[in-house]
This record gives structure tokens, C-alpha cells and sequence, in this order.
């Protein structure tokens, strides 16, 4: 498999690998993918007092480009409101990885791993932002 | 030491240096057609494709007339499966193979249900392995053919090939025997086989790429339908002028096979021992395929909770390959590993590590520490591994399948 040096980079030098306690109140918890299609990923958030995402944390279990997706996006969604992050396309993704065709999925497990963080945050703080629904649930 | 090593033998093997230089003075020197009888360039060109058939014979223990030379292991196989099933089809139009064969034999096979025959695939035990009962049950009154590898390319296990042709020749069903990884891994006597049909490799035994061959047994003689035509080339089996310079180091890989493999199969099993001791200090490492059964030189493992594309990337200085669906075009996990029975997680973190004649002690002592710590780092950043860890059943987390 050919990557781009960008792939190859974000997977020899992964950032923001580990883990955050899950329950601390600030950080929201997204796990997607299943071991037997090859690829699990868990991204973390924290969320600052001023509604911003001040840090972020991933584990990822699958391919180099699973693993470059779930890092760049850990990069992508800090200092970005809740709403702004929620924005983050898997064709961003992709686009800035270069992903060959064949490796688009980890691009979208990466997109609905951001989804599925925000919607656990917002699920713990109850109605943090009544009539809105949480995203993916 | 060079890096990376090379540990993918069953993929291919280099060409011995003493089989290229038998083969140099037939590209510039004796460069005449075989064919031609009616001078020395001719002559001298015969009788180093004589000398050839009568080493890859005399490694099998057959005659020599009973060697056909191919382009390679996938066109023996198409050429003993098709030509076969066209010849007996009047006979019958059944045949049986296994799942975990290699994809020459799947796909001539799937070919050949297109062409309105019939095929039985039959599922190996959990250790790889066939089961006779099995094999006999699948056999019919029309069933004309069974074709089982001798030596699994995934997984290195031994089928019990003279049991299957016991079985084959009192059903009076022809057996074709796949052997692209049994030459110089595993003695063959054809003189005491029950086998009809044998397809061989040059590349996979320390020969050049690009010339294989087909044992056809004369005795009781079997028929095929030949593929290619064009001058009745090789009794009418296979036309089409010969690669001298293939053959002459095919032959030269045989003859070396059959000096050495007594002693070179030992020596390689030693350092695979010490890998297999290797790794699995290693916490959850899974052995893939039967142990005892198995040709020296292969070991194929899972690393639980690592993914083995990123393994693959991760061992960088190792030349190995994966079970792994991401290797692959069609993201399925291997079939052969899932036809064992194994879950796809196990499938998805399975690396294949084939020795060879070059390998040595000090590459084998990089490699496992090499591997310890690239698996060590990828745990590290396996949200499976820190569930494991703290104690969560992975089989109990609902997953959202995608």
C-alpha cells in the first residue's frame, strides 16, 4: 500500500495518543468501528468552561490510515466549538491524508468518531443546549 | 546485516547464485531453440532441457517423460484442472477441492463451474488439516477429480497427501496434488503416491521466475485436454517454444533441493523454534494452523489487538505479509484463516514470517526484538488492548458494524 507521507507521518508519529478519564465531567467519549471489520477507533474530548474543545485524545485499533485519520482529527477539533467540530468532513479528512480510494472508510469512521464524542458530551451535560439534539444517536 | 530482512520465502525465494550462473551461458552462449533438430545450437539447447526434466524428476522420484514444463505453478494447474476435466467429462463432471487452497486452484475451479461442471469445497479441521472421512463422503459416482495442496502457502500445514491418494485410486478418482510449497520442504515420492497429476514451481525452491511444471503419470496413464496449441510442443501437452534458460535453473534449483533439504530444512527449523519462542513471550499470540504438521520454515501468528496492516508497517526492517483484509484489495480478512475457524479480529492481526536459505540466527534475534517493541507501541494506541487490560470482555461490547 502506497501512502502519503502525511499518512506515514501522522502513523510514525501519532499526536494525542491516549486516554482521558471517561468520567470526568469535561471530556466526551465517541468509540466507532467493530474488531472484526478491522478497525476501532476512540477519540476523547475536553471541553474547556468556555465551550471549546481544549484537548483531545485517540486510541485506534486498525490500518496506517485509520490511525493518521484519528490522529489528524484529534489535531482538526482543538480550540473548535462543539458545533464547529461537528462540521469536520470525512472528505476533509481524506482530502488532507490523500487517502487512496480503497481507504476512505477510516475517513468516515473518523468523522462519525468526532460525532459520536460531541454527542456523548452533550448527552452527560444533559440540556447544555436545550432543542438541540444530540447528533448520531 | 542488511535491512529489512527478508522473511516472505513462501512468496518467493531468490535465485540461488549457483543456479544463475548455470543459467547465464543459455541466454548468450547455448541460446538455441530445443526444438531444432537440425544443428548443434539445437542440440546442445535438448539436452540442457534433458538434463533439467531429469532433475526435477529424480527430486519427486518419477520419470522424466512424466514432466511437462509450464510457465509456472498457476498454468500446471490450469492445465491439470481444466485438461483433466475436459478429457473425463463425459465421464463425470464433479470435482472437489478444499477452501484454503490457493487462488490457481479457486479460480480455475470457479471457471470451471462456469463451464457447467461441478465443484465441492470442503472446510479443513481447526488445524488446517483435512478430514478423510470428509473427502470420502464428497465423493460421487460422477466425481472425476480431486485436487488438494500438498503444503498450505498461509499457514505451511502438511496435508496427509498419500492417505488422500489411497483413498482417490480406490474410488478410481484422479488426484492432483498442488506442491508449489512442498519441493524442498517435504521428501515426495511419486514412485509410492497415489497421485495422478502434481503441479511445481521453480521460483518458490530458489529458481527463476516464470517456469514451473506438471507431473502427468503414465502409469496408469492420464489424459488431458491441452490448453495451448501451437506446435505440439512437450508430447502435445503444452505448445510453445521452451525457456531454456528457465528450465536449466529450474533444474538446477531441484538438484540443489534434493542434495540439501535433509540438512538446510533442519537448520531452518532451529531458527524458527527459536522466532515461535520469540514471540510468544509476547502476551496474547496466537498460533495460526497445526504445529506438528507444518513444513519448517513457516510461521504465521495473530498478535491480538493489533491490526496487522499497521503491524506490517509498523516491522518496517522485516519483510513479512498479513492475513490482514487491508493488505488486501477486497478487504476481507484471509480466507484460509477464516476457514480454520479463527475470528476475524484474529484474522484482521495475523503476520506470516517464512524462513529461508539465507536466513540467519542474528536476523532471527533482530527481528523478534524488533517485533516486540513495534507490537509493545501499537498496543499502546489499541483501544482494544486497554479494554483487554482493564478487564472488559470484548465478545460482550455491542459493536456498530460498518
Amino acid at each position: 500500500m502506497a501512502y502519503s507521507d502525511k499518512v506515514i507521518d501522522h502513523y510514525e508519529n501519532p499526536r494525542n495518543v491516549g486516554s482521558f478519564d471517561k468520567s470526568d465531567e469535561g471530556v466526551g467519549t465517541g468509540m466507532v468501528g467493530a474488531p472484526a471489520c478491522g478497525d476501532v477507533m476512540k477519540l476523547q474530548i475536553r471541553v474547556g468552561k468556555d465551550g471549546l474543545i481544549e484537548d483531545a485524545r485517540f486510541k485506534t485499533y486498525g490500518c496506517g490510515s485509520a490511525i493518521a485519520s484519528s490522529s489528524l482529527v484529534t489535531e482538526w477539533v482543538k480550540g473548535k466549538t462543539l458545533e464547529e467540530a461537528a462540521t469536520i468532513k470525512n472528505t476533509q479528512i481524506a482530502e488532507e491524508l490523500a487517502l487512496p480510494p480503497v481507504k476512505i472508510h477510516c475517513s468516515i469512521l473518523a468523522e462519525d468518531a468526532i460525532k459520536a464524542a460531541i454527542a456523548d458530551y452533550r448527552k452527560r451535560h444533559g440540556d447544555a443546549e436545550p432543542g438541540k439534539k444530540a447528533v448520531n444517536e | 546485516m542488511k535491512l529489512p530482512i527478508y522473511l516472505d520465502y513462501s512468496a518467493t525465494t531468490p535465485v540461488d547464485p549457483r543456479v544463475a550462473e548455470k543459467m547465464i551461458p543459455y541466454l548468450t552462449e547455448h541460446f538455441g531453440n530445443p526444438a531444432s533438430r537440425s544443428h548443434a545450437f539445437g542440440w546442445k539447447a535438448e539436452e540442457a532441457v534433458e538434463e533439467a526434466r531429469a532433475h526435477v524428476a529424480a527430486l519427486v522420484n518419477c520419470d522424466p517423460k512424466e514432466i511437462v514444463w509450464t510457465s509456472g505453478a498457476t498454468e500446471s494447474i490450469n492445465l491439470a484442472l481444466k485438461g483433466a476435466a475436459e478429457f473425463y467429462k463425459t465421464k463425470g463432471k464433479h470435482l472437489i477441492t478444499m477452501t484454503v487452497e490457493h487462488k490457481a486452484t479457486l479460480d480455475t475451479m470457479r471457471e470451471l463451474e462456469r463451464r457447467g461442471f461441478e465443484v465441492t469445497y470442503l472446510n479443513p479441521r481447526d488445524d488446517g488439516l483435512l478430514d478423510p472421512a470428509q473427502l470420502e463422503a464428497a465423493i460421487r459416482p460422477d466425481t472425476i477429480l480431486v485436487s488438494i495442496m500438498y503444503v498450505n502457502n498461509e499457514i505451511g500445514t502438511i496435508q496427509d497427501i498419500p492417505a488422500i491418494g489411497e483413498l482417490c485410486r480406490a474410488k478410481g478418482v484422479l488426484f492432483h496434488v498442488d506442491s508449489a510449497q512442498a519441493t524442498g520442504k517435504c521428501p515426495i515420492d511419486l514412485a509410492s503416491l497415489k497421485v495422478d497429476l502434481m503441479s511445481f514451481s521453480a521460483h518458490k525452491t530458489y529458481g527463476p521466475k516464470g517456469v514451473g511444471a506438471l507431473y502427468v503419470r503414465r502409469k496408469p496413464r492420464v489424459r488431458l485436454e491441452a490448453q495451448i496449441h501451437g506446435g505440439g510442443h512437450e508430447r502435445g501437452f503444452r505448445s510453445g517454444t521452451l525457456a531454456t534458460h528457465q528450465i536449466v535453473g529450474m533444474g538446477e534449483a531441484y538438484r540443489i533441493a534434493k542434495l540439501e533439504m535433509a540438512t538446510e530444512n533442519e537448520r531452518i527449523r532451529a531458527l524458527r523454534d527459536k522466532l515461535l519462542a520469540g514471540v510468544r513471550r509476547i502476551e496474547e499470540v496466537f498460533v495460526n494452523g497445526d504445529l506438528e504438521r507444518r513444513v519448517p520454515h513457516n510461521l504465521n501468528v495473530s498478535f491480538n489487538f493489533v491490526e496487522g496492516e499497521s503491524l506490517i508497517m509498523a516491522v518496517k526492517d522485516i519483510a513479512v505479509s498479513s492475513g490482514s483484509a487491508c493488505t488486501s484489495a477486497s478487504l476481507e480478512p484471509s480466507y484460509v484463516l477464516r476457514a480454520l475457524g479463527r475470528s476475524d479480529e484474529l484474522a484482521h492481526s495475523s503476520i506470516r514470517f517464512t524462513l529461508g536459505r539465507f536466513t540467519t540466527e542474528e536476523e532471527i534475534d533482530y527481528a523478534v526484538e524488533h517485533i516486540r517493541v513495534k507490537v509493545a507501541k501499537l498496543r499502546e494506541m489499541s483501544p482494544l488492548w486497554e479494554m483487554y487490560k482493564e478487564g472488559v470482555d470484548l465478545n460482550s461490547v455491542q459493536w456498530a458494524a460498518h
